[in-house]
Order: structure tokens, then sequence, then C-alpha cells
């Protein structure tokens, strides 16, 4: 028998070594999360997923599970954070959902109204953010970065070709690619990469199969995500894997 | 004016000195940004290749360091240090003059591929500022006429070494001194005694002696220590974090100037409690100037059997210290971030648990300390714990050395027992009108005028050191902004919250300081706070909001009298924006402004 923790209010069982995150979701249980992906190593850099254990306040996917925590997690207080780190992530990049290829199939969007966020909230910064077209099969569209590094884990720990990185600094740090010349043409990126398929946003897009489900008929048109959320979740704690590329994880 | 062609042949000689080991990757880029004044993308290729790193996070690491260039930056390059304590002596004028000197715009680089100026966090040079840093070296005392004479030499293109000597003298300002600068401890006689003792031992003397971290967070340093001592690892280390980035704090580079050897016999010390065999100095890109004198005391050391094999002749016991450098980011003073940073990666502050002293640098178990905790723990060994408790508080023992920068006429080291109140040292440094001080730095406190007689210590106001007093005639509003600039340039960018809120706080300072500011601006800083208190990565992010609550809360006349009594308003101004229009119709009219006043 496993040991348990309780999530708000709930008994929740896990396994040594599992994070609040993974034994949650494996639970059934729905934390809202951007940068965690079940089959990588979580490094907690978006917060969305910050839940309370007594007096303090952790990124549950990096949190170690306790036997006997008391943790909080679905409740105003909490959600009015997550609302806000939304609306920065909308802020802090260029995002027109009307004419996004990813619209109804993007976690930012539907985290966006999943938790009611009605308004921007903040000056939109508007940041010059040139597209790489420069592949030809796949486009960068770094207008919609939100810097989870989902990409650079695929790349890194699935694909073993590093194709991604971060670079800059604070508010200016961005996406780059592997190539001197900077551009993507000049990397080893294809098409059946998981890297292509990890970007909860519209940053990496296959070109030339736009729209090829209407909008209405995509995934969170049907389903708020904490309905679906739990569906990717894995059952056994397959995550773990290592990548250097990434920060926080080490 | 850059030749790449014998790039590989440098690379190779500089890869060969560094083992071949990317765990160096930061000092090599450091060097390379040093050969020409920036890194061309050839170097980072070649880097990648030899190294068998990603280019791409060869990339990465270089452009997290504010002192790494991927673009050419100009033969000469200018920073002035922007803390407010420059500011306050006349920095932005001497830096505009400068500009207009050299025909420059602050970030540019002149046509002509010769200079560029721009501003840079602390230097560390507060109580000899307004200062700067061309190509790396610490000039202080700025004057009109001393970046007159800057400006032609650079003009004249006379190299850096040919400089008159007098720019580059740092002054050690010791106004008060204690334990730790009147020490007299010869090299050698602390090791000396903690070998007589055993590493067990001097554990337990470092912990009886009450001593904890003088970077400000307080550990208790012989916990650590024993920590450390007690962990499973193959190849424990000593750190000593010389990162001394905190905005008002000068006292390291004091210590490393005047009690190098001091500095190293706490590491070595530390070592031999531990069992550690390599230490690594990380110190800041700002201080570069000292590298040679350090290096220098380190091979004196080594000489004298006080580092390397069998120290002092005790069997076993192998201990070297090797020096690393920063480039020109505060965030790497967090332990985790230095440690990540000396690994040769990004600075950015690691998920805890586990903590160094379990896995630190290379996974390994690390003791990582302060500049002034090295030199106090040696001191504690060797006057014996019961003495060193004798001195400072209860729960603060010893003494503390302070920074003082700001409106005093006697700025520079002050070295008090802990416990020793704010109006005290406002007293032995001459400030009379103080209004304010902020004690800590930017991530501190700001102590106000009622309460000047809170003692410096763990049980009230911890401390780092900054001391930095501001009389009646300063607007703790812009101390605030300057504070705020200053964490939105340093946050590293990691978390969602510290990225973007600080940049948020950043705008919304600036657009109280425009005159647009509004009560709900004031609300959505407290907001901001609220967001950044509870879900940021680091303490960066966590103290960012602290400038501006602190002097909100003693200070809100500074804030009130900027704002628009609205309760919203745009940061922009709605009519100004019609003025183009205006123009090009050639309308000025009433019915083309939005109120009659505005005409």
């Amino acid at each position: 028998m496993s040991d348990t923790f309780q999530l708000d209010g709930a008994s929740v069982p896990f396994e040594p070594g599992q994070t609040v995150m993974q034994a949650a979701l494996a639970a059934g249980h729905y934390i809202p999360h951007l940068c965690y992906h079940p089959e990588f190593k979580p490094h907690g850099s978006c917060k969305l997923c910050t839940v309370k254990i007594g007096g303090r306040t952790a990124a549950s996917c990096t949190m170690p599970a306790e036997a006997g925590l008391n943790i909080e997690s679905d409740i105003e207080e909490l959600n009015a954070l997550r609302r806000t780190l939304v609306q920065m992530l909308f802020a802090e990049g260029n995002h027109f959902c009307p004419s996004c290829e990813k619209s109804g199939n993007c976690m930012l969007q539907a985290l966006g109204y999943d938790l009611e966020v009605h308004t921007a909230g903040f000056r939109h910064m508007y940041p010059d953010r040139p597209l790489d077209a420069s592949h030809p099969d796949i486009l960068l569209d770094f207008n919609r970065c939100i810097l989870c590094e989902l990409c650079v884990r695929a790349s890194g720990e699935v694909d073993g070709k590093n194709v991604f990185a971060l670079s800059g600094r604070g508010i200016t740090k961005h996406l780059v690619v592997n190539a001197e010349s900077g551009l993507l043409k000049d990397t080893n990126i294809a098409l059946a990469d998981k890297a292509m398929h990890v970007c909860p946003v519209g940053v990496i897009l296959p070109k030339r199969v736009g729209f090829s489900v209407p909008i209405g008929k995509r995934k969170y048109d049907q389903r708020p995500i904490s309905a679906q959320a739990l569906d990717d979740a894995p059952r056994q704690g397959d995550a773990g894997g290592s990548c250097a590329s990434c920060e926080g994880t080490s | 004016m850059t030749t790449t062609d014998d790039l590989p042949v440098f690379l190779d000689a500089l890869l060969a000195r560094h083992g071949n080991n990317p765990a160096e990757l930061l000092q090599m880029l450091c060097e390379t940004q040093h050969r020409r004044g920036w890194i061309a993308p050839q170097a980072l290729t070649y880097l990648a290749q030899r190294l068998d790193i990603p280019r791409a996070r060869i990339e990465g690491v270089a452009s997290f360091y504010s002192f790494l260039h991927l673009q050419p930056h100009g033969e000469y390059r200018v920073l002035f240090s922007d803390n407010i304590t420059d500011r306050m002596l006349g920095s932005q004028v001497l830096m505009e003059k400068m500009c207009q000197q050299l025909w420059l715009q602050p970030g540019k680089v002149s046509e002509d591929g010769l200079v560029s100026i721009n501003t840079t966090s602390c230097t560390g040079m507060c109580d000899q500022g307004p200062a700067m840093l061309v190509n790396g070296r610490a000039i202080t005392r700025l004057t009109h006429q001393r970046v007159q004479e800057i400006g032609s030499l650079i003009r004249n293109r006379t190299p850096l070494e040919d400089w008159p000597a007098d720019f580059f003298h740092v002054d050690d300002n010791i106004r008060r001194s204690g334990l730790i600068l009147d020490n007299t401890v010869a090299p050698g006689d602390v090791l000396r005694a903690a070998l007589a003792l055993g590493g067990k031992d001097v554990v337990e003397a470092v912990k009886d002696s009450g001593l904890r971290g003088r970077g400000g967070a307080g550990f208790p340093t012989g916990l650590k220590w024993e920590a450390c001592r007690n962990a499973q690892g193959t190849a424990k280390h000593v750190v000593c974090n010389a990162d001394e980035g905190e905005p008002g704090t000068f006292k390291d580079r004091v210590l490393l100037t005047r009690h190098a050897d001091l500095v190293f016999e706490g590491m070595t010390l530390c070592a031999l409690a531990v069992g550690a065999q390599r230490g690594f100095l990380y110190l800041r890109g700002e201080y570069r100037y000292l590298l040679e004198p350090l290096q220098a005391i380190l091979q004196r050391r080594r000489d004298n059997n006080m580092l390397g094999k069998n120290i002092l002749g005790q069997t076993g016991f192998d201990f070297d210290i090797a020096i690393h450098m920063g480039a020109g980011a505060y965030i790497c003073g967090e332990e985790s971030a230095l440690i990540e940073s000396l690994e040769g990666k990004r600075g950015v502050p690691r998920n805890r648990p586990p903590f160094p002293v379990t896995h630190g640098y290379l996974q390994q178990p690390t003791a990582l300390d302060n500049v002034e905790t090295f030199c106090s723990a040696a001191l504690a060994v060797q006057m014996g714990a019961e003495k060193f408790r004798a001195i400072g508080t209860p729960k603060s023992t010893g003494s503390k050395l302070i920074s003082v920068s700001g409106d005093c006429p006697r700025p520079g080291i002050y070295e008090y027992p802990f416990g020793v109140s704010v109006r005290e040292i406002l007293q032995d440094c001459g400030a009379i009108d103080a209004c304010a001080v902020q004690v800590s730095g930017p991530s501190g406190i700001c102590v106000a005028q009622s309460e000047f007689d809170r003692k410096l210590g763990f049980e009230d106001l911890p401390t780092a050191g900054a001391f930095m007093v501001f009389d009646d005639s300063r607007d703790l509003f812009e101390v605030a902004r300057n504070f705020v600039h200053f964490f939105a340039h340093e946050s590293c960018g990691f978390c969602t919250p510290c990225r973007v809120g600080t940049s948020m706080l950043k705008q919304t300072m600036d657009k109280i300081a425009a005159g647009h500011g509004t009560r709900h601006d004031l609300n959505e800083i407290e907001n901001l706070d609220k967001v950044l208190q509870t879900s940021s990565h680091c303490g960066l992010g966590r103290t960012s909001c602290n400038p501006v609550l602190h002097t909100l809360k003693h200070f809100r006349p500074a804030y009130e009298n900027r704002l628009k009594s609205l309760d919203f308003e745009p940061a922009f101004d709605l009519d100004g924006a019609l003025a183009r229009a205006r123009q090009m119709t050639g309308r000025d009219d009433v019915g083309a402004h939005l109120k009659p006043e505005d005409v």
C-alpha cells in the first residue's frame, strides 16, 4: 500500500520519487499546468501549477510528494494567481487567437477560457519577434512562444538533436535554433520529431496543413482543458528523463 | 576590426588550457570575449564542435551574461555604473555629456566601431562613485574633467594600459575596524590550529561560535559544514561566493583586497572540515582587476604548502582553489545559480531540494559561503567559539562589515559587532538630515527616520552589508524606481512571474514617473507583489516589489504627488497621440482635440 497526501480534501496515493503533479494526475486529479508534460522531466517554470502547502506555496510539478501533506489547489486565491500568470503570458508575447492556426488546440488559450480570464489585465508588450520561415516544411512563429521549453526538452531528451535552446535573459529571453545562421533550415529537425508535436501554443507548425480541422471542431472547442488534461496523463510514473539543455533541471 | 583567421589557434590553446572541460565553458567564453571585445559566431560553432555541446546551448550561455557580446560592441566599451548612489553623484549627466562628446547614443556602437556607452548594474564602487567600467576595468571618482579626458583617450585610441593609473585607483576607505579588519593572523595560523583540532572538531567549533552566513540569508555556517561533511559523495567542493552583486555592497571587494589570505585560509579550513579537495572562488566580473593579485596570493600559498598536496605536512589533506570569473549577472549571487554558472551554464537557480550541501557542483556535496563568512569562520576557530560568541548579540554572533554609501561625508567600510543601531552608523558616517536608509540593498529593507533605532542583526534587521543613506532632499520614488529597473534587468527569466512581473512593475513605475499614474496603478503594484511573492522561483522575484512597498509605506506622498486623481488613466497621452493626424490635416481647432483645454 503506497503512502498518500491530501489534495483539496481528497486522498492521493503516490509512489516514491513522484512529484505532487505526477501523483495527482495519475490519480485523476487535475492541477492546471503549461510547462509540465508527462513524458519529460518537470522543471517548474510557468508556475501555473502552484499549490499551497500549509502557509507555503510551491510548484506542484517539481515538488516531491510526501506522506501526510495537506495541499490546496482548486481555491480562489490560487486560481486568481493562475489567471494573472496567464494574462502575463498573453501580454508578454503577440497572441492573435482569431488568426492563429493553433486556436482551439492551444493550451494557453484553453487555460484562459477555463480559468475565466476575461480581460487583458496588463499592457501588452508587443515584442518584435520575426518569424523563421526558412525551413521548407516547418514554420516557427516566435510571437506565440511562452518559453515553456517543451520543444527544448523533446529535442534533447527524445530526438537527441538539441535543435532548440533558450537564449538571452529576463524579458529578452527567447528561443533559438542550433545553427550558426540562426535559421531552422540549417538544423537537422524533421517533421517526425517529437519536438514538432509538443508545443502547447502555436510556435512550431508544419507548413501547408493549416486549418485542416475547422475552428469550432478542435480539441478544446469540445471540452475545457480541465476535463481533458487527464486523458494525456500517464497512469504510471514514466517521466524522469534529463536534458542538459533545459534550465532548472539539474 | 576583427580578424578571425587565427581564431582556431586561439581557441585550441584556450581549450587545451581548460582541459576541454565543458564545465569551464563560461571561463572560455570570458577569455574569448576579452580577446577582441566580442565573441564571433564562428567561435561558438568551433567551441560547440570541440566540446561536443550543442551550439545553441553555448549561444544560450553566452547571451545570459551582460559582459559577453555576440556582436561587435566597440573597441572601447564604456559602462556607467547605474546604482542609485552613482546617480546621486551625478552619473546620468556625466554619461549624457560623454555621449555628446563622442556623438553617440547610449547602447549603440559608434559608426566607426570605436566605442559604445551604456549603463550597468552597480559595480561595487559606491563609496567612490560615480564609477564606470571600460573594457571591464573599473574607473572610480568620475568628474566632468575625468570623463572628458576618457573621451579624448578613446578618440585617440590610446590603449587602456597607457591611461593614467590614477583612473583605476580603488580606495579601501576603511572607516571603522574590528575583529575582522584588525586581525593580525599570519597565513597558516588558523590551519595549524585547525589541524590540531581535526575536521570534526572544526565543525563543532564553527557550530559553537553561532556564526551565520554573511551573504544575507543567515543560515548557520556550522550546520551547513556538518551537513556537507556528512553528505555522501566522492568529490566534495568548497565554493566562495565573491559575486558581490547587491547594489550598495562593496565589503567583499575590500576583504579580497586587504585580507585575501584570510579568505583562502577560511576556505581551506572549510575543506578540512567537510573533506573537500577542490575549491572555487567565484569572482564577479566587475572585480576582474583583482584576479591577478588573487592568483599571486594563491600561488604563494601553494609555494608555502598551504594549498596543494599534504597541506602543512598533514598526509592526505589535499586541497586547491581555482578562481572563476562571473560576467555580469546578479542572479549568480544566488547559491544554486552560482553553481550552475560554475558549471559553465546559464545562471538559473535550481529547484530545491536537493540543496548544494548534498547536490552542488557537478551534483557533489558543496559547501558554499560568502567571502566574509569564510573570514569569520577562520577567526572563530582561531580565537575560540566562546570568545567569538561574546561579540555581537545572542542570535547574531561576531561582527559585520557594513558598506556605507549615499548621502554622508564619510562613505566606506565600517565594522561593528552585530546589534549596532542604524542611528549609530549614521552618526559615525556623519550623515545629517538622513530621511531613509536602504539596508541590505534593493532586496532588503527601506528604514525610515522613525525606525533609526532598529538594530542590525538577524533578530531585527538582517543585512548582507549594504547601507545606502538618503537625505531629505532625495526623492524616494526615484530610489524605488531605480531598484525596480535593476530587478527587471537582472531577472534570469526562468519563471513567468519574475520574468514578466518585474517588467510589468518597471512599466508601472515608469508610467507613474511620466505623470500618468493613478490609484489603480498603486493597487496593481500590490497585486503584482502578491503574485511575485507566492509564485516566483527564487528570492529575486519574491523581493522585487519590496523597494516599492517599503517606500510606499513610509513615503506615500512621493508617489501620490505624481498621480492623476483619476481611477484609470492610459499609459499614453491620448490627445498627444492625435498630434500627427492634426499635423497631416492642418487642423488645430477645438474639434481636433479631445478636450477644449488640450488646445
